[in-house]
């Protein structure tokens, strides 16, 4: 039986998770099928045909879609997904959102935030905010799955796999959309992004954030934050690095001001380097960065993005 | 309206996690236990739609042993009215969770379900998806606001990409995300007050519901440890290590 992989984009662009989700999915099958739901979105269709391993691409294309509210996206995914012996999704908002609605519409359990794939149903998973790494072995006869993607790599778009639509359509009147206030950023997304810089509760507020903006422009980087950042209101919720934020696996992530919390530890330590600056030099982030600077980042900053 | 709160006894989350010598599970023995973080915003969002008029009963449940009660009577002393407990000694998965949950839904009736989005042990982030599943309701996850009006809700959901609003007729599913409220402290008066306040038992056998699991846990390791690298002197130090040894830019 087929793996039924359900594609991460925003109606335009197909998102990087994806080609990580296709490379996690061909460890457990060889037979892939990428899902595109969503409105006006032929170009993520497109884009998907061509990511390697993937052997057939559906598209589900319809503005009951467009925002691909859970209600109607687990429908339509169990309906599809119950000829399929895997429904893997990213472990993204989206994907948390409407995956356990698929997983129950089917009777089945989920795995959430899967980081290892051991065989098609034995897979690795961390609990207890990543203090714990639990193998388990699934016996259900559809596994569902969602997969953090940063653990894996991605996998390459040389492909041209068929393209075929499907004409469900779910549309429940019980919930609707209302509005979106989505940040507006030049910058590469945090989960996709080689270079990270995020800033803490020492950076004091959120106009001090402005230090990171020259640095993270001559590197190339995406902008986190602590949990202690975000909850002090100094920069928005979805820059948050965390157990309960993104969880990044950049080549290099550099924490400033952050003391380094367990739970944001959780979000960041499998990135390849990690560079701390902090001004206190008992604070825990040390005991995990490859390159510890200690030192007032209101004087390490303009210096180091000088230095660059 | 009437609201029911789901809540789970999970370990707190000031303990330091420890994996059993056996490998088999994290250790939980002597170890102090609380209501999940998660769970607690959401008996903090019940009791102020309850104080704003909004709502008018809130009813807290949970599903395990007897301690368990610990946890219901702490949601009792922060402003619920009164708890279920569904009595198991079993591990139960989300999926049997919901199910169960299910049950008490078709008994009580609610307008309202607000859970927490995860839970720290297990961090599986799917009961309250899943029992708006099982029941036919809409959801709202990840919540930072919810505004009832006129037989809806308005939910703002915490998403990758910044802040989204759903609307959702009644009844529904509301699970919270950290920002949502502060939970207040339990007053020592409300603390004895709550326990005097109606807590019933169940069995969960007597649910019709079956207990079983299809996921095996294999082991449970600690996690891989990163060690500790270098302190650097200074910024021109910093960035030679990046380029020539690090390599990264």
């Amino acid at each position: 039986m087929a793996i039924l992989i359900y594609a991460e984009h925003d109606n335009s662009q197909l998102k990087s998770e994806t080609l990580k989700l296709a490379n996690a999915a061909s460890k457990m099958g060889d037979d892939l099928h990428l899902l595109v739901v969503g409105s006006d979105c032929a170009a993520v269709a497109n884009q998907a045909s061509k990511v390697d391993g993937v052997t057939k691409v559906l598209v589900a294309d319809n503005t009951a879609y467009e925002h691909q509210l859970a209600e109607n996206v687990a429908e339509l995914v169990a309906e599809i997904g119950k000829d399929y012996s895997h429904i893997v999704c990213a472990a993204t908002t989206t994907g948390k959102n409407f995956m356990p609605r698929v997983a129950a519409l089917l009777d089945v359990a989920q795995l959430s935030d899967v980081i290892g794939v051991q065989s098609s149903d034995t897979f690795v998973r961390p609990i207890y905010a990543g203090n714990a790494i639990a193998t388990v072995q699934s016996s259900d006869s559809i596994k569902v799955l969602t997969v953090r993607t940063s653990t894996f790599d991605a996998n390459g778009t040389d492909n041209s796999a068929p393209v075929e639509a499907i004409d469900l359509v779910k549309s429940s009147s019980i919930s609707s959309f209302v509005s979106a206030e989505l940040t507006k950023s030049e910058r590469p997304e945090l989960t996709a992004a080689e270079v990270v810089i995020s800033g803490g509760r020492g950076m004091q507020n959120g106009d001090n954030f402005k230090l990171l903006d020259g640095i993270a422009d001559k590197l190339g980087a995406a902008m986190g934050a602590s949990r202690a950042a975000v909850d002090a209101g100094f920069v928005p919720n979805d820059m948050q690095v965390g157990q309960t934020g993104k969880i990044v696996a950049p080549q290099l992530y550099i924490a400033v001001g952050i003391s380094g919390a367990i739970q944001h530890l959780a979000g960041m330590k499998d990135s390849k380097v990690i560079v701390a600056i902090n001004k206190d030099e008992e604070a825990p982030i040390f005991q995990v960065a490859d390159y510890g600077l200690v030192g007032d980042l209101f004087d390490v900053l303009p210096e180091l993005e000088a230095a660059l | 309206m009437k609201i029911l709160v789901p809540v789970k006894r999970a370990i707190d989350y000031n303990v330091k996690v420890r994996v059993k010598a056996d490998h088999s599970a994290v250790d939980l023995t002597n170890v102090k236990m609380s209501i999940n973080p998660f769970c607690e915003i959401a008996v903090e969002e019940a009791v102020r739609l309850k104080e704003k008029g909004v709502a008018t009963e809130i009813v807290v449940v949970s599903i395990g042993d007897k301690s368990c009660q610990e946890q219901i009577r702490t949601a009792l002393a922060l402003g619920a009215d009164r708890g279920l407990q569904i009595d198991t000694n079993e591990s139960l998965d989300s999926l049997q969770i919901a199910k169960l949950l299910k049950k008490v839904v078709e008994d009580e009736s609610p307008d309202l379900v607000i859970l927490g989005k995860q839970s720290i042990d297990s961090d599986n982030n799917q009961t309250g998806q899943m029992l708006a599943a099982l029941t036919g309701m809409p959801q709202g996850t990840f919540a930072s606001e919810v505004n009832i009006d006129a037989g809806k809700v308005k939910v703002t959901r915490e998403i990758d990409g910044g802040l989204q609003t759903v609307e959702l007729s009644l009844p529904a599913v509301v699970t919270t995300d950290l920002r949502l409220n502060e939970p207040r402290y339990a007053s020592l008066p409300n603390i004895m007050k709550a326990k005097r306040k109606p807590l019933e038992v169940k069995a969960a056998a007597d649910f019709g519901v079956e207990l079983g699991s299809n996921v095996k846990v294999l082991k449970v390791e600690p996690p891989a440890q990163r060690s500790g690298g270098v302190k650097v002197a200074d910024v021109a130090e910093l960035v030679d290590k990046l380029k020539n040894e690090a390599k990264v830019i």
